[in-house]
């Protein structure tokens, strides 16, 4: 805990004991800058994406069909006994069969308005609203299957499962975009550790010879890199979130691109990434001091 | 304070010692002499820790050095002021901050602005506290390196060959130093080899002179 008080508050004459050395440190804030930048970019995404397929699978789940097709004279009693077995079925919050009216509507923009509705061997529809988490198709096939031989339970979930399962692998791939630019970024950090504390070999020395601990030393490093990792990420996060806040407005029907962004509270993910990359440049420094300076007599 | 117990060392092949005993008293004066390359500096450097004897025990304020931790060893420093042969300063930062550097890394930098004024006086470089130590001759590195060494008031002072780089009349006042140090009580160590500075020493306190030569440690007698 004093680590981290001592890195936020700082203390100006122990910083001064390891010499500026301008290369490693322009270094450390470009790819911190540069890290945050895409990380804004891979939380827009898998943001967006984790919307996508709420939405997606929201509204499909809604709504289900069931088509009753049968000989003309079975479909009103097969209708009847359809809407029986789902009035007692779980999960179906109401079950109307569609008028005619309604069908040669559905039918007309392929038909024309002419269709004989009446002479034709037309299956009913019946227009099922799901409650809650909606119910369970299997076993409602397997009751239809013995009570109403001409029903055909059409619940979506053929053509919504792939739509969810590609936004939920995209939002994956965000995720772990993010955990990869992480990674590099410790990465980074580790080795322009490793170049500044190589390149002071002789200041850790003496360091050493008038007693100081090796949390000491460690710290003066661990400080330097954690808040440039921190300022170069400030940087580059907001640079990435201003480019997704000036996105060009898509049409709303536009559909993902119009999604890509943060919106309300997600507006905050982005201010979590400086402190984040502080974080792993204050764990990857400090990582690389210790292991140095074991190494070191 | 410190105690050396049938200690050998070897660097790569080669035994510099192999039978080595002494004891620093609490308040004793003791000169290290030899030839040079005898390992005078290396039995220094197994005295505060920077160097592990081979065999036998090194005991650092009644510590094993063998069986002491680096934080172990960083705190056992703060009780020892060493004068190295090449003085070991950071070279960016001025003089006056070299000095306090034992204060900074143990966080007591706050009691520099009280005593570096009266230390650096002390050793006659209140003028130079702003410069560099390149920018200092080798005699005002050494008394800077003095300074630095007693700055935490440490038990232990370690000199390796303070005076190698100064003329007669500097070695005297780093030796008047020395002497000093001795009187308010600590336990002094100078390695050198300079026996007109032994001789001097001898007229103003009661001082020990160990030889090196050959892997064997001697009392030298009268003959100094
Ligand atoms: N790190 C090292 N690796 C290998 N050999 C070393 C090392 N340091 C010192 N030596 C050797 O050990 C011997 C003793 O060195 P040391 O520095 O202790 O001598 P010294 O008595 O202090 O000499 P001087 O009076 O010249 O300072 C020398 O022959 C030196 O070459
Ligand atoms: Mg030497």
């Amino acid at each position: 805990m004093s680590d981290w008080t001592s890195v936020l508050v700082g203390d100006p004459r122990a910083d001064r004991m390891v010499p500026k050395t301008g290369f490693t440190v322009q270094l450390t804030v470009f790819s911190a800058a540069a890290m945050a930048f895409l990380a804004v970019f891979a939380l827009a995404l898998s943001l967006a994406t984790e919307r996508l397929a709420d939405r997606w699978s929201a509204e499909l789940a809604r709504t289900s069909t069931l088509r009753i097709s049968a000989p003309q004279d079975q479909i009103a009693a097969q209708t009847e006994a359809a809407l029986r077995v789902l009035q007692t079925t779980p999960g179906v919050g109401s079950a109307r069969a569609l008028s005619d009216e309604e069908q040669i509507a559905l039918l007309e923009p392929w038909f024309g308005p002419d269709l004989p509705v009446a002479s034709l061997p037309i299956p009913r529809l019946i227009e099922i609203v799901e409650t809650g988490d909606g119910f369970d198709a299997t076993g409602l096939r397997a009751r239809l299957q013995a009570e109403v031989p001409g029903a055909v339970l059409d619940d979506h979930t053929r053509w919504r499962a792939p739509l969810v399962a590609a936004a939920d692998r995209l939002r994956s791939l965000g995720y772990i975009s993010l955990a990869l630019i992480g990674g590099a970024t410790a990465a980074m950090i580790t080795l322009a550790a490793q170049a500044a504390l190589s390149a002071n070999a002789q200041v850790i020395r003496v360091m050493r010879l008038v007693g100081a601990t090796d949390a000491f030393i460690a710290g003066a490093f661990v400080r330097r890199f954690t808040l440039r990792a921190f300022a170069g990420a400030a940087f580059g996060a907001i640079s990435g979130a201003a480019g997704i806040f000036f996105l060009p407005e898509a049409d709303v029907a536009g559909g993902f691109l119009t999604g890509l962004g943060f919106e309300g509270l997600h507006w905050l993910w982005p201010l979590a990434i400086p402190p984040l990359a502080g974080f792993v440049a204050y764990v990857a420094t400090r990582a690389a001091a210790f292991r140095r300076l074991r190494e070191q007599s | 304070m410190i105690e050396l117990e049938r200690v050998a060392y070897t660097y790569g092949g080669a035994e510099l010692f192999a039978d080595l005993s002494m004891t620093l008293a609490p308040g004793s004066f003791h000169f290290l002499t030899g030839p040079s390359g005898v390992g005078k500096t290396t039995l220094l450097k197994m005295c505060y820790g920077e160097l592990i004897a081979t065999s036998g025990m090194v005991r650092i304020f009644g510590q094993n050095s063998r069986e002491m931790d680096r934080d172990q060893i960083a705190l056992a420093r703060r009780r020892i002021g060493v004068v190295h042969q090449d003085c070991q300063f950071q070279d960016h930062l001025p003089m006056a901050e070299n000095v306090a550097l034992p204060l900074t890394v143990c966080g007591r930098q706050e009691e520099a602005d009280e005593y570096l004024s009266d230390l650096l006086a002390w050793v006659g470089l209140s003028d130079q506290a702003g410069q560099l130590p390149p920018q200092l001759s080798g005699g005002e590195r050494q008394r800077a390196a003095l300074a630095r060494a007693v700055i935490m008031s440490p038990e232990v002072v370690i000199a390796d060959e303070p005076t190698g780089n100064i003329d007669w009349e500097m070695s005297q006042r780093l030796l008047t130093l020395l002497v000093e140090l001795n009187k308010m009580g600590k336990t002094v160590l100078v390695a050198t080899h300079d026996l007109n500075l032994i001789r001097a020493a001898k007229t103003q306190v009661s001082a020990r002179v160990l030889r090196l030569r050959g892997g064997q440690l001697q009392a030298a007698g009268a003959e100094l």
